[in-house]
């Protein structure tokens, strides 16, 4: 037999039919839905008199408006039309929902691998990017337009083309202080935000088999900002443990039937890649973001890059314009860039993991007297509540950080959550673009340790200094 | 779908690369529950000196004279040439929607963000990929001729500039057809049911539990 990779194994098993030009009809087995990319969806149905193909293929929760604070209602009447909308929908077709308010509900590609939802296999959509993230599970899972939301749910199929492939493995072993998101980050910076586009990424290597579920979903997750249309991580024991047991997950015989199946999920030794690349993790350092594109990322021990040795006109440009918006100086040490604000949370840093690991560091710590807030924000309900059955809520407390309800809150303030212009913030989201949390707002991407430590000292500082 | 039919338009030169989704749309647009609407706000935060909020009257705001679709040369463009990773960052289809009701019809760029060129032809809009040398030139062209035009024939899959030369581009020929068309996606797609069901008939049978009952 051929040796297959991990996605023509995925993109084969989903193949309706395929037309001439190679553009298939892929079918979808999981449907994520919030509230921003579905009512012109859900509308253009009604406007078509057609219904939803399979409902129980359709998980929705609220995630990007819902504020943070203990407030029942939204104060912004925008947002809040925007949430009644999706409830509306989801009670009108009878979908799945959690909605505001319940323990279940959070951000949408935290909620899907926590409730099984997403399991190895699987086609999974959902009308935002960081889709990728469900990837970590061995499943094709892509970020999609809103008339592709409308075209699944009225039929259940996706009309794509086969991406290329490419193969980024990561070997070696991490040094301490060393996490997924930096793994993440240093990709993002070997290969550029374009540098994945038109492909579809396998993360494997050493290092990637040694992440937990959360790793891995923290690097899938950024795929995207590497350009790529996915990102995707072998089964194995790791994937298995975390998804036994889940609501969603089969159960007795079809749990073994399953396991089966799924351990099947890996790139055959021979598969063809159209792309190798390979990393040596051994030479990885805590990153920081410097620009205004994820691919702008330099080692806390590092400085701020001078535009003026770049010999490429636009690149040049483009450095000089991120420094110009960011206010900083060529040459400056990472280390001197003093912040305002601190943001732990979002789909790529806000599981029980990245929590623990930032209390860890905070823990009989303070945040600077000159920060304006610290702020962390659990990726679900389920997730808040496992953090504070295990006390880490009194940790982050006790620290000064504000310890908020789950949502993509500051990560793209679409809620209350937001850096005013000329704010700086040590973040662990995923987009530092201009005004991506706020307008004028300064944001630096870092892992949740690297984020607890810079809010201890009011500027970035190297968390392998706090670690003993 | 909206059809596309050949243009000649006006070319407003957008001189940046990973010019993203933030940047095209902002966030706070996107409480919009609406498909339309969105061409005031287009590139927001570079084309107005304050901070926009949805519902306000645009007309009224102050706006940046430095950034180009402020200039008067670029009123009316219909054509927006841009740089290399165009469209980078989120899946929000807003950031078409908005290029179309600004009233761009064509995006020309070295290259594009695998969604954001996707989303384009759901929303009637053409991205066109053109070698960077080529972009290169036109930018030139663009900065050197006011009132510069090009146009625009997806059934030949050509640009041609005012001198005449024409620069070929690849499309899918499916995309094209159904843009040619101006086709409903969900109408052909729905002709296939059949087999749609036939193959959820056979997954069942092989993996039961993707069809299973919600928790």
């Amino acid at each position: 037999m051929n040796p297959l990779s991990l996605y023509e194994k995925l993109w084969q098993s989903h193949v309706v039919r395929e037309e001439s030009d190679g553009t298939a009809l892929l079918y979808i087995d999981r449907h994520l839905v919030h509230e921003v990319t579905s009512p012109q969806a859900f509308e253009g149905l009604r406007l078509a008199h057609r219904d939803l193909w399979r409902v129980g293929s359709i998980l929705a929760t609220a995630d990007h408006n819902t504020p943070t604070t203990n407030q029942k209602v939204i104060a912004d009447p925008v947002s809040r039309l925007q949430v009644d909308t999706l409830d509306d929908n989801c009670r009108r077709y009878g979908i799945t929902e959690y909605p505001m308010g319940d323990h279940r509900q959070g951000i949408v590609h935290v909620i899907g691998p926590e409730q099984g939802a997403t399991l190895p296999g699987m086609t999974v959509v959902c009308g935002d990017s960081h889709t990728s993230t469900h990837g970590a599970f061995a499943a094709l899972a892509m970020g999609i337009g809103t008339s592709e939301v409308e075209h699944v749910m009225a039929t259940q199929t996706l009309l794509s083309r086969k991406a290329k492939i490419m193969q980024v493995n990561v070997e070696g072993v991490l040094r301490p202080g060393v996490t997924a998101k930096d793994v993440a980050l240093a990709i993002i910076g070997h290969i550029g935000t374009a540098g994945g586009t038109g492909h579809a990424i396998e993360f494997a290597g050493s290092v990637i088999r040694g992440l937990s579920m959360e790793g891995r979903m923290t690097l899938c997750n950024m795929a995207i900002e590497a350009g790529a249309r996915a990102g995707m991580v072998a089964v194995d024991d790791v994937t298995l443990r975390y998804l036994e047991g889940r609501p969603y997950a089969p159960k007795g015989a079809q749990w073994q039937a399953a396991v089966a199946y799924w351990r099947t999920l890996h790139s055959d030794e021979g598969a063809r890649f159209d792309q190798k690349v390979t990393l040596d993790a051994g030479t990885f350092e805590p990153l920081v973001t410097w620009g205004t594109s994820p691919e702008m990322v330099v080692s806390i021990t590092g400085r701020v890059p001078d535009p003026a040795l770049e010999s490429d006109v636009t690149r040049r440009e483009g450095m000089e314009r991120a420094l110009r918006y960011m206010d900083l100086q060529p040459n400056m040490a990472i280390s001197d860039i003093a912040i305002d604000k601190v943001f732990i949370g979002s789909c790529t840093n806000s599981r029980l993991e990245d929590l623990r690991a930032a209390a860890a560091v905070l823990k009989g710590r303070k945040v600077a007297s000159s920060l304006k807030l610290a702020l962390v924000v659990p990726g679900s309900g389920l997730v808040k509540a496992a953090a504070e059955a295990e006390g880490l809520d009194k940790i982050f407390m006790a620290a000064g950080f504000e310890w908020r309800n789950p949502g993509c809150s500051m990560c793209l303030g679409m809620n209350d959550d937001r850096l005013s212009p000329g704010e700086r913030c040590a973040s662990t989201s995923n987009r530092n673009f201009e005004g991506r949390q706020g307008a004028g707002g300064r944001t630096h991407l870092v892992s949740p340790q690297m984020a607890a430590a810079a809010a201890v000292a009011g500027h970035f500082v190297d968390v392998r200094t706090f670690l003993d | 779908m909206k059809q596309f039919t050949p243009l000649n338009g006006l070319v407003v030169p957008i001189d940046r690369s990973n010019v993203d989704t933030d940047a095209i749309i902002p966030k706070q647009f996107l409480k919009s529950i609406l498909r339309t609407g969105f061409g005031p706000n287009l590139f927001d935060a570079w084309r107005y000196l304050d901070e926009g909020q949805p519902g306000q009257d645009n007309a009224r705001r102050p706006i940046n004279p430095d950034f180009v679709l402020n200039q008067q040369r670029y009123q009316g463009a219909q054509v927006l040439l841009a740089r290399e990773n165009f469209g980078c960052g989120s899946s929000r289809e807003h950031a078409p929607w908005a290029l179309d009701d600004y009233g761009i019809r064509a995006v020309i760029a070295p290259s594009f963000a695998d969604i954001f060129y996707n989303n384009c032809f759901k929303s009637g809009l053409l991205p066109i990929v053109l070698p960077a040398d080529v972009v290169d030139q036109l930018f030139h062209a663009v900065a050197a001729h006011p009132g510069y035009r090009l146009v625009v024939d997806l059934a030949a899959q050509t640009v041609t500039t005012p001198e005449g030369v024409a620069h070929g581009f690849a499309v899918d020929e499916f995309r094209k057809y159904c843009l040619l068309n101006g086709l409903d996606e969900i109408g052909l797609t729905l002709r296939h049911a059949d087999e749609i069901r036939a193959y959820e008939a056979r997954r069942a049978q092989s993996e039961p539990w993707i069809f299973g009952v919600s928790a």
